[in-house]
């Protein structure tokens, strides 16, 4: 006499929280997830075949549109990448500088997640704090390149610029601010009961299914797995500093939680040592007039604050674009985990779980 | 002729213009608090700081179309903001303000009416206002809103009863149903009943957030969840209506929360010669007093919390709440037969 149907329900593209046009379609019991279907590709811009029709030095600008609430990450990966191909020697003062940079997007990377992750759940006051603190990196960005957004900070081989006088200062007062922040965040999340009902327990993933599935950055530590690009195959002058990378060992959402909140701390630590021990010299290394790689491949991966950001390019030698440009996506590689993790929980928990990934739509589309 | 008819409908009048018109800045009120909670500085433009910004709001909401969707159960998407609206203007007619001003000669009542089975009215008043959100969730025709539906009559199941419940012990202790009786009974205990009362108190509390739909409890809104949930298809002033609903419904609540727990009209320590000074302060004051420091803590907390889930939310209705009412009214109900 009745009988009962599953209620398709769809999010998205336009949805307060699925953090850009990402789309998902739900197929719910009652408000329990039974299965989704997630659509990407509203914001495909065809990134990648852009670039083999652009030469090495413009293609920079265009990796600023990937992940561009962590555009100078994109920009260091994409320029080590190239520096790898010409074997080009990268000057000291430049890989600290960079270093420092690639840290303070990691806060304002952090900071703009962890503000969108307490909205999605209801905190709100939790997003005006983050954003407050991400002004602050972004000022920091302004005054060294002009941008507060798209960069375009790096160059193959170095540094458009050296540091303006008193940059220097400001970060470090920066980072004595900053961390007094966190100590609030703790407050008003770590310990609440509500933010910890509804975070601890959802979305458990182990270590070997996250290595499985191909999740890196935060998510995957999250498991446990301590996998950091920046510890085991240190680039820039991550070789030179000390810090830890954090684990969890639910693989919750709220380990994923502690650990990139942790990972605001560490990122104060290496600022502070590069700071510290930030030496005199050029910014940027000799670089030929017209930079024209030998012809032949490589894959280099960056740790950016999504995952392992990693670019793979051919060369052939002849063109002044490169032959084949890919680009290994963090947020694409994590987005794969939700179906899994969302499966059997409510509906709230899609937009826990969403934020708890970390995507950015520019990153996963292209 | 004058005692009997004019004075009543004076008084009706000019309560539903003060209620409407404080509902409007309760808006604003909310806004400016959440934003100095947030390190802001909320609406700023129209008027002194803003405190225009309600009259600005409503006649855009006024001029906005009025939108009903094609597939929607046209009447009953009518009625439902009616539904939530109406029982919580007409909840204030047994709250009693003061006990009785002099205006012109004439001692008038604070109170528009003191029926004998007053918190009873108000309990049952209340709940039909959830019945809006019900309705406008099944209305609507579409999923979100339904979604928004089923999770708001969730919700009322469990925390009605608790609510109720504990107003039970409020009863034992006072004697008495009526609203004006309650604070009477305090006067005459010569304690405020929050202090005899603290378990029933947060019952009240957190039943209040919920019957409310205020965060933390906010599940049938929940923005981030359901995009507006209940009232996703609603435009205009229809729209409007369920948000000023939601603001008498929060003013309701600090209301006989003040009354039951806090005393009314009372001013603090009653029975205290002592402390003649603050007899100087009217009653409807020190009432209107109290009851803005609940509408406070009501903002407060929705700038603080996370929401929850909906599960964890009935769970502790049915699990936590509703047996501590029990134990508490058993305790009571004991305590009054030995004492």
């Amino acid at each position: 006499m009745f009988d009962t149907n599953e209620l398709v329900i769809n999010m998205g593209p336009q949805h307060p929280s699925t953090h850009g046009v990402l789309r998902v379609v739900l197929r719910l019991d009652g408000e329990r997830v039974v299965g989704c279907d997630i659509v990407i590709g509203y914001l495909h811009r065809g990134i990648e075949k852009l670039c083999e029709h652009r030469d090495w030095a413009q293609i920079v600008l265009i990796t600023d549109r990937m992940d561009y609430v962590a555009a100078a990450s994109n920009n260091l990966g994409y320029c080590e990448t190239v520096e790898k191909l010409m074997a080009l020697e990268v000057p000291r003062r430049a890989r600290y500088i960079r270093t420092i940079l690639a840290e303070l997007q990691r806060i304002a990377s952090h900071c703009l997640w962890l503000g969108t992750h307490a909205m999605d759940m209801g905190a709100m006051t939790m997003f005006l704090y983050a954003f407050r603190e991400r002004e602050l990196v972004l000022d920091l960005f302004e005054e060294y390149c002009g941008a507060r957004l798209t960069y375009n900070a790096m160059r193959i081989g170095g540094l458009p610029l050296d540091l303006p006088p008193g940059w220097e200062r400001k970060v470090r007062e920066f980072c004595a601010v900053f961390e007094g922040k966190v100590v609030e965040y703790e407050e008003l999340l770590t310990h609440n009961r509500i933010w910890q009902a509804r975070t601890k327990g959802i979305g458990v993933i182990d270590g070997h299914d996250a290595l499985a599935i191909g999740l890196t950055g935060p998510p995957l530590r999250g498991s446990g797995v301590a996998r950091d690009v920046r510890k085991d195959e240190p680039y820039a002058a991550y070789a030179e500093f000390e810090f830890d990378v954090p684990i969890g060992s639910a693989g919750d959402t709220y380990d994923r939680y502690l650990v990139r909140l942790e990972e605001l701390l560490q990122s104060i630590r290496i600022i502070r040592q590069a700071l510290d021990g930030l030496p005199e010299g050029p910014v940027i290394g000799r670089v030929p007039r017209l930079i024209k790689p030998p012809a032949g491949e490589t894959y280099h991966a960056i740790e950016s604050p999504k995952g392992e950001i990693g670019f793979f390019i051919v060369s052939d030698g002849k063109s002044n674009t490169p032959y084949r440009f890919r680009v290994r996506p963090p947020s694409f590689c994590n987005l794969q985990a939700l179906p899994q993790l969302i499966k059997g929980h409510l509906v709230s928990d899609v937009v826990a779980l969403i934020g708890s990934i970390d995507i950015v739509l520019g990153e996963v589309d292209r | 002729m004058i005692e009997t008819y004019v004075l009543p409908v004076l008084k009706i009048l000019v309560l539903l213009n003060a209620v409407l018109v404080s509902v409007t800045f309760m808006t604003l009120l909310e806004r400016k608090v959440i934003a100095w909670v947030q390190v802001r500085l909320g609406p700023m433009r129209v008027g002194p700081h803003g405190a225009l910004q309600p009259i600005a709001d409503a006649i855009k909401l006024l001029l906005k179309e009025d939108i009903t969707p094609a597939r929607a159960d046209r009447w009953v998407f009518t009625l439902a903001p009616i539904v939530s609206m109406v029982p919580a203007l007409i909840a204030f007619a047994v709250i009693p303000f003061d006990r009785d001003v002099t205006f012109f000669g004439y001692r008038v009542p604070l109170f528009i009416a003191d029926i004998n089975v007053g918190l009873l009215y108000i309990v049952s008043v209340t709940a039909i206002g959830v019945y809006g959100i019900i309705l406008a969730g099944y209305a609507s025709n579409s999923k979100f809103p339904l979604l928004a539906g089923l999770r708001a009559s969730a919700q009322l199941i469990s925390y009605e009863i608790a609510i109720t419940m504990m107003l039970v012990s409020i009863v034992i202790m006072a004697g008495t149903l009526s609203m004006v009786g309650i604070v009477d009974a305090q006067y005459r205990a010569g304690v405020w009943y929050v202090f005899l009362q603290p378990v029933a108190f947060v019952i009240l509390f957190i039943g209040g957030l919920a019957e409310t739909n205020r965060a933390p409890f906010d599940l049938p809104e929940a923005e981030q969840e359901l995009t507006g949930g209940f009232h996703t298809e609603y435009s205009g002033m229809r729209f409007a209506l369920f948000f000023l609903a939601e603001y008498a419904n929060m003013i309701v609540v600090s209301a006989v929360a003040a009354t039951l727990f806090f005393g009314g009209w009372l001013r603090p320590f009653p029975n205290v010669p002592a402390l003649w000074l603050l007899g100087y302060v009217p009653g409807w004051v020190w009432f209107l007093l109290k009851t803005f420091v609940f509408l406070y803590i009501f903002i407060w907390i929705r700038a603080t919390l996370p929401r929850y889930r909906y599960d964890q939310l009935m769970r502790l209705g049915w699990k936590v709440l509703i047996p501590l009412a029990i134990a508490n009214l058993v305790v009571t109900a004991i305590l009054k037969v030995l004492l």
